[in-house]
C-alpha cells in the first residue's frame, strides 16, 4: 500500500468513526413501524385515537371568531379541508417578513396577532395544539416537502449542525440513537429513527397532545444538555432540518406514540 | 361538556352482536400527583359510566384513579331494536356528560 493510499484510508475510517452515517432514504421508517399492535391500533382507528378529541376541539376553534378584528380562521381560509390541505406537510416554511422559516404553531399565532388582533396563543396551550392537530390532519396522507433553496439552507445547515453536534452532560448527539443506532433499545424502549411525521400527537406517557418541541426538550432532557424557550430559533431550525430529513414520508398526523 | 367520540354502526341486522366504542376528554387527575409545591393536587377522576339502550341499562362501569386520561371503553350488545343508545359519564367534582346515537335494525 501506498503511504497516499494508506492516508486516505485512515481518513475514510476516522471519519466513519466520527460522523454518523444518514439513513438512505429507502430504509427511513415511521416511528409508527417500532410501535406494539396495540398501539397502532390506537392510531388507525379514528374513535379510538385519542388526539381525535383536540382535532374534533380544533375545527370548532377554527370557525370561532377571535381578537379585535372579530375574524374566525375560516372568515379568512374558508373550509380547511381544501385550503389547508397539504399545509402542514410544508412546515417550517419561510416567511420573507421574518427573513426565517416558521413553524405551523408559529404561523397560526401569526394569522392571530396580525389578522385576528388576538393575543398570541401559548406554547402547548390545548387551543393551539388542537388547531395544529386539526390543520395537520387535512394533509393526513400527503408526503412531507420541506422547500431547501437558498433562502431555507443556512437554517437546514444550523438544524444539521445541531443534529449532528455532541451536546450536554452525556456528551450526545442526536444522530447517534438516531442514525447509528435506531431499531436498539434504550432502556426497554424502541429508538426509532426520528422522523418526525405526527407531531402534534398524542404521546401515551403524557396522557395528552403535544408539539415536536415538546418531544424535541424530552431528548434535550435526557441527553442532560441545555434545554431552549419554546419557540427558539434552535428548535425550528432542528425542526426543519428533521423534517428535510423524512422527506417524502407520508403525515401521519395526528398520531400515537408510546 | 366534554368532548366525546362514539362509534356504533348506524344500522345493524337484528340479532347481529355489535361493538360499541367509546372516548371521552378527561384528564383523570388521580389524586396522587404532587404540584410544584409539593402539595397533592386533588383527585378529579370519571367515576362511573352507563349505556343504555332504549331506556334499559346494557353496560355499566365503575372508574379508579389507575385509569389512564381520555378513557377509551369498548363493548359489545345485541342489536334488538332500533332505537337510541345513551351514554352518561359521571365523576368527581359534579363532572357530568351525556351523548346519544340512534341505531337503525332490520
Amino acid at each position: 500500500m501506498t503511504r497516499a493510499a494508506f492516508l486516505l484510508l485512515t481518513v475514510v475510517l476516522a471519519g466513519a468513526a466520527t460522523s454518523a452515517a444518514e439513513i438512505p432514504l429507502a430504509e427511513r421508517k415511521s416511528g409508527y413501524e417500532f410501535m406494539t399492535r396495540e398501539t397502532r391500533a390506537m392510531q388507525d382507528d379514528d374513535t379510538a385515537n385519542p388526539a381525535m378529541l383536540w382535532v374534533l376541539d380544533g375545527e370548532t376553534f377554527w370557525r370561532r371568531k377571535e381578537g379585535s378584528a372579530g375574524k374566525s380562521c375560516a372568515d379568512c381560509h374558508g373550509d380547511a379541508r381544501t385550503s389547508m390541505k397539504g399545509v402542514a406537510a410544508r412546515y417550517p416554511a419561510f416567511n420573507a417578513a421574518r427573513a426565517r422559516p416558521v413553524d405551523l404553531e408559529e404561523r397560526i399565532n401569526i394569522c392571530r396577532t396580525e389578522q385576528q388582533r388576538a393575543t398570541p396563543l401559548p406554547f402547548e396551550s390545548k387551543e393551539l395544539l388542537a388547531l395544529a392537530a386539526y390543520i395537520g390532519q387535512q394533509s393526513r396522507g400527503m408526503p412531507i416537502e420541506i422547500e431547501d433553496d437558498a433562502r431555507m439552507r443556512p437554517f437546514l445547515q444550523a438544524g444539521h449542525d445541531m443534529f449532528n453536534g455532541r451536546q450536554g452532560q452525556l456528551n450526545l448527539s442526536c444522530a447517534q440513537c438516531h442514525d447509528d443506532n435506531w431499531g436498539q433499545k434504550l432502556a426497554g424502549a424502541a429508538i426509532p429513527q426520528g422522523h418526525p411525521t405526527g407531531y402534534p400527537l398524542y404521546r401515551l406517557e403524557w396522557q395528552t397532545l403535544g408539539s415536536l418541541q415538546r418531544r424535541l426538550r424530552n431528548c434535550l432532557f435526557g441527553m442532560r444538555a441545555v434545554s431552549y424557550p419554546y419557540g427558539a430559533p434552535e428548535y425550528v431550525n432542528l425542526e426543519l432540518y428533521l423534517r428535510w430529513r423524512a422527506r417524502g414520508m407520508p403525515v401521519e398526523i395526528p398520531a400515537v406514540r408510546p | 361538556m366534554a368532548r366525546a367520540l362514539i362509534n356504533v354502526p348506524p344500522k345493524a341486522k337484528r340479532g347481529e352482536l355489535i361493538e360499541i366504542k367509546t372516548l371521552i376528554s378527561h384528564t383523570m387527575e388521580t389524586g396522587f400527583r404532587p404540584d410544584n409545591t409539593g402539595k397533592a393536587i386533588p383527585r378529579d377522576i370519571i367515576t362511573d359510566f352507563v349505556c343504555k339502550y332504549n331506556g334499559q341499562e346494557i353496560f355499566r362501569a365503575e372508574l379508579f384513579p389507575a385509569i389512564a386520561a381520555n378513557p377509551f371503553l369498548s363493548f359489545f350488545t345485541v342489536a334488538t331494536e332500533s332505537g337510541t343508545l345513551s351514554f352518561e359519564w359521571t365523576g368527581d367534582n359534579g363532572f357530568s356528560s351525556t351523548e346519544s346515537v340512534n341505531i337503525s335494525v332490520e
